[in-house]
């Protein structure tokens, strides 16, 4: 493989997983906060 | 607003990486592994610090917001440790022609890996919230002291093992002007998504825990009508 | 907290003596892993002298985790924790017997399994000053992080897979200083192999201290 490959196969596996894992955790988040009623959701 | 500021600057470090700056001498293209490579690590070790911190604060103050702190930092250091050792073994394979060298900071990330996959394990396993909290932040304190003493160990195995011309330093060398530039850029839009992750995964959490709450009282009034009719 | 310790201490290798587990079932286990080392790596090829230090201390990391693992079963079978928490043993105390009495079990296993290398492996023990001088420190590491991490996996489902997955990763290092520190001894050059040792006193030390400070928090179970 070229360099030129080298480089973007390591740039799209960590794009891949790191934006994998924001979609995952906002989904988390979407279904956790749909069961919580709003005045209970504060936490700061 | 956090969101937005990583989106942004992750295109502004794509731009700088692949077509701002220019290919090294000594490394060629792979070069342009480093602003991917680098930031990664940079971010799983600040969110080792902040298990480590967390996970001390709980000992000392014992609140569900410590709790839910290391726990959350623990799991980003795990995607983020995932990704690095990935990158490693692609720019490895580049550099080297190997993906897997028994170099030191490779083989401690790797430990550092399993330590946090344990850390995992561990909190999945226990059922109540509290023996989870107390048991996560005993090993959330040792995981500062393991890896210093695996990277320790391993760093001294391969020095005293391999000589110089073969321990390979290919991945230290200077960097300087837009190179230098597009790395700091980078490692401060990861630190960036580090904080975003944090308190979305926080949030998670501390659903979580609520869910687990109202559950919990639900069962007691479903007994309770049980009992009462 | 010392006479908690040797309280403890003698209480698991009571326990340890009168069912014979560690007798019956670990050692013949260490030893069934020596010979399996050797039906994988042929011992006419000369790849197992090269690896016996490595083969040895595997060997004693695989049993370290079985007895990490039987001596805290003992621990959550019936409520004995609760009872250990009420007799107000100080909670250093019972970390220092717990791993004394797994330290004086390895021990014993470590001199077996000194006599099986020599017997099945034909090693040549040479350098015993450092052999001693690794063994000890080592056995004391090894017992000290795994009542360390033993107890964390206290009364959980899946105590059996998670105390190999907490602990064998925090003792990737005695193994590899250990290892080292045999092969320097058996070569016959122990001034390469006396730092390691020392490496491996210090991980004591460290986990030592650790066990004391932290136990108190990890027996106040709710």
């Amino acid at each position: 493989m070229s360099p030129w490959g080298y480089v973007v196969l390591g740039w799209a596996i960590t794009l891949v997983v790191v934006v994998g894992y924001v979609v995952i955790t906002m989904q988390r988040g979407r279904a956790l906060s749909r069961q919580v009623p709003a005045e209970e959701q504060r936490w700061m | 607003m956090l969101g937005v500021i990583v989106l942004a600057g992750t295109a502004v470090t794509l731009w700088l990486s692949f077509v701002a700056t220019p290919a090294d001498a000594v490394q060629g293209e792979a070069v342009r592994l480093l602003y991917v490579h680098v930031p990664s690590v940079t971010v799983a070790y600040v969110a080792c610090g902040i298990t480590f911190v967390a996970s001390g604060m709980w000992l000392w103050k014992r609140t569900e917001w410590w709790d839910l702190v290391g726990s959350s930092a623990a799991e980003i250091a795990s995607v983020f440790t995932a990704v690095t050792l990935l990158s490693g073994m692609v720019w490895g394979q580049a550099t080297w022609g190997t993906a897997w060298e028994w170099d030191p900071r490779l083989t401690s990330t790797l430990f550092l890996f399993l330590l946090l996959v344990g850390y995992q394990a561990l909190r999945a396993a226990s059922p109540d919230r509290s023996s989870r909290a107390r048991r996560s932040a005993v090993v959330g304190l040792l995981l500062v002291p393991n890896i210093v003493i695996v990277n320790r160990s391993v760093q001294w195995w391969r020095s005293l093992h391999q000589d110089a011309t073969l321990f390979r330093t290919d991945l230290d060398f200077r960097i300087e002007g837009l190179m230098l530039f597009t790395w700091v850029f980078a490692t401060a839009v990861g630190l960036v998504l580090l904080a975003w992750l944090l308190m979305h995964r926080f949030r998670i959490g501390w659903l979580a825990n609520r869910v687990e709450e109202r559950r919990l009282g639900d069962a007691l009034t479903a007994r309770r009508a049980e009992a009462t009719s | 907290m010392l006479r908690d310790a040797v309280l403890v201490a003698g209480k698991d290798l009571r326990l340890e003596v009168r069912t014979r587990v560690g007798l019956g079932q670990v050692l013949p286990f260490a030893v069934l892993v020596l010979v399996l080392f050797g039906f994988a790596l042929d011992p006419d090829r000369g790849i197992l002298d090269a690896a016996t230090p490595g083969l040895f201390w595997v060997t004693v990391l695989f049993s370290a985790v079985l007895a990490v693992q039987r001596a805290f079963a003992v621990e959550s079978a019936e409520g004995v924790r609760d009872a250990l928490r009420l007799t107000s043993l100080a909670p250093g105390g019972v970390f220092l017997g717990k791993a004394a009495a797994i330290a004086v079990q390895l021990l014993v296993l470590e001199v077996a399994l000194g006599v099986g290398v020599v017997v099945l492996y034909g090693a040549d023990p040479a350098g015993w000053a450092l052999l001693v001088g690794t063994a000890v420190p080592a056995t004391a590491g090894i017992a000290a992080a795994g009542s360390l991490y033993g107890v964390l996996a206290v009364g959980l489902r899946v105590r059996e897979t998670l105390v190999p997955l907490l602990l064998l990763p925090v003792l990737a290092p005695v193994l590899l200083a250990s290892t080292r520190a045999f092969e320097a001894a058996l070569d016959g050059s122990p001034a390469d192999g006396w730092p390691w040792a020392g490496l491996l006193a210090l991980f004591a030390v460290v986990y030592l201290g650790c066990g004391i400070g932290l136990y108190g928090t990890l027996l106040e179970e709710s």
